[in-house]
């Protein structure tokens, strides 16, 4: 093994790599953990913020309506860097202020509770239009059965709309997880120590930069590609009941 | 019947009421286009009443209104003896009380409108677990003795794309028929489906009938209308033109109308 990485002149890279100290593979590691949970966090909230955008949008009094269109236009309008920096700086100001109204001193803001919430109200406003398609795609019918059958609005969600909705969401929010996790570099520039910034530091203390770029894409890819293959289970079993379309668009 | 009566679940069970349903003074407008101009029902229990009529002259509407898919514009609409309790502007007053009521009144749709989701026999179940929380060994064992009265026993694990629309009609009368329910309502059941497999549904429907359960069919199928009905409701233009039993209807019309009706459609 040493020797084939020698022939290949990348002992300095696996040494630089390497989990223990000095290499800086932990430190990667560490970040990359970081990135999912805010990610994964992010995702879920954004999830949340979407169910209820989606049916205050379909459903919702103008009130409502025009609030959520507000919201949606305007994040999807601004700069995902710049939203995170408005939301980030003007986040932590509220809670500071309320905290000293209230007479304690200045709080110390959770990196991943932040980054939840900056990337959870980006990702709101996507969920919100890929659920609220979604919806829409449902035949009217199936919903219309549950409501003349006495269902109740809250479980004819539960137990129509969005098991029915799912096959039609799900591509989107494969999209959506997928950029989940790649904005959460973008938490680098309020110094949040996720794999972006962790990669940045190993890669100037090193000078070793490609080595570090390479391995954090490679990261990257490798979170990719395992969320697709857990997207296409998920969507493979909400379309159980739905005739495979192979063959008919010839 | 006393009030309390009126308030409890099964009301209309209990009472010589089960079964009957009263509409009066049906009216329905879509913002300026007035589709229902004040009709009236009376069905008593076992009735099979067949709403027949020219398209647009409000007849799915009518059977729409008498569940709240559609809101009525005013009218009273009596179940079992209870009254579905309305505001000044037609919409149901007591979002419970109406949920309720909708348990009692299962409505088969022209699309059939299975979830397609879930498999025949989770498409039967679905309401009588949920809604009516009966345990779900009962509604299964119950679910499978509909599906094989319908014939569709082999069926129950197939979900519902996967079927012709004959099969998935006579599954939407299953999962209706798995509710009790004191009326059935029929929405063209039978519009959808291809000639071939009109009969099979039809079929099921006139047992239906012969074991006198309480239906309103809204139909195009005339044939069925004249040898099952006991009573036929000629629509046209949101009144109610013409009724009377079936031999009176097709034999001696009255109407110039249903005259001209039924000469178009034969």
């Amino acid at each position: 093994m040493e020797g084939l990485l020698d022939l290949l002149g990348l002992a300095k890279s696996a040494e630089l790599l390497s989990l223990s100290p000095p290499g800086w593979g932990m430190n990667l590691l560490r970040g990359l953990g970081k990135s999912l949970q805010i990610a994964f966090g992010a995702f879920g909230f954004g999830l949340v913020i979407g169910l209820f955008g989606a049916y205050g949008k379909l459903y919702g009094g103008p009130v409502i309506r025009d609030l959520l269109a507000i919201y949606t236009t305007v994040v999807r309008a601004v700069p995902e860097l710049v939203l995170i920096l408005i939301l980030y700086f003007v986040g932590t100001d509220l809670i500071n202020q309320a905290a000293e109204a209230l007479g304690y001193g200045r709080v110390e803001i959770s990196g991943v509770a932040a980054g939840i919430w900056v990337l959870g109200v980006v990702q709101g406003a996507y969920s919100t239009e890929v659920l609220r398609g979604a919806i829409l795609a449902v035949p009217q019918g199936q919903i219309e059965a549950a409501r003349a059958f006495g269902m109740p609005p809250v479980m004819l969600m539960r137990r129509v709309t969005i098991p029915a909705m799912l096959s039609f969401a799900l591509p989107g929010l494969a999209n959506l997880w997928l950029i989940a996790t790649k904005d959460t570099a973008l938490l680098a520039v309020v110094g949040f120590s996720e794999l972006t910034l962790e990669t940045r530091q190993a890669a100037s203390s090193t000078r070793a930069y490609f080595t570090f770029f390479l391995a954090a894409g490679a990261l990257y890819l490798m979170v990719t590609l395992m969320s697709s293959a857990l997207f296409q289970l998920l969507e493979r079993r909400s379309r159980r009941g739905q005739p495979s379309l192979k063959g008919a668009g010839r | 019947m006393t009030a309390t009566q009126e308030l409890t679940p099964d009301a209309g069970a209990a009472s010589d009421l089960a079964g009957t349903l009263l509409i009066e003074d049906l009216h329905k407008s879509f913002g300026d286009l007035e589709v229902l101009k004040g009709v009236s029902l009376t069905a008593n229990r076992g009735d099979v009443i067949a709403i027949v009529g020219g398209s647009g002259s409000g007849k799915s509407t009518m059977l729409r209104c008498i569940n709240f898919l559609e809101t009525p514009s005013s009218g009273r609409i009596v179940i079992g003896g209870e009254e579905i309790r309305m505001r000044a502007d037609g919409t149901a007053a007591d979002r419970k009380q109406l949920e309720r009521v909708r348990t009692r009144l299962a409505m088969v749709f022209q699309s059939f409108n299975l979830w397609t989701h879930r498999t025949l026999l989770e498409n039967v179940i679905e309401v009588p677990v949920h809604v009516l929380k009966v345990p779900r060994a009962q509604a299964i064992e119950k679910a499978r003795a509909l599906l094989a009265r319908v014939g569709l026993a082999e069926k129950e694990d197939t979900y519902p794309l996967f079927l012709s629309g004959g099969q998935q009609q006579r599954a939407a009368i299953a999962r209706a028929l798995a509710v009790d329910p004191a009326v059935m309502l029929f929405d063209e059941p039978t519009s959808a489906l291809d000639p071939e497999l009109v009969g099979e549904v039809l079929g099921v429907m006139r047992d239906l009938a012969a074991e006198g359960r309480t239906m309103l069919v809204v139909t195009h199928e005339m044939n069925f209308a004249r040898e099952v009905a006991d009573h036929v409701v000629y629509l046209y233009q949101g009144r109610i033109e013409e009724q009377g039993p079936p031999d009176q209807i097709f034999g001696n019309p009255q109407s110039e109308r249903l005259k001209q009706f039924l000469k178009s459609i034969n």
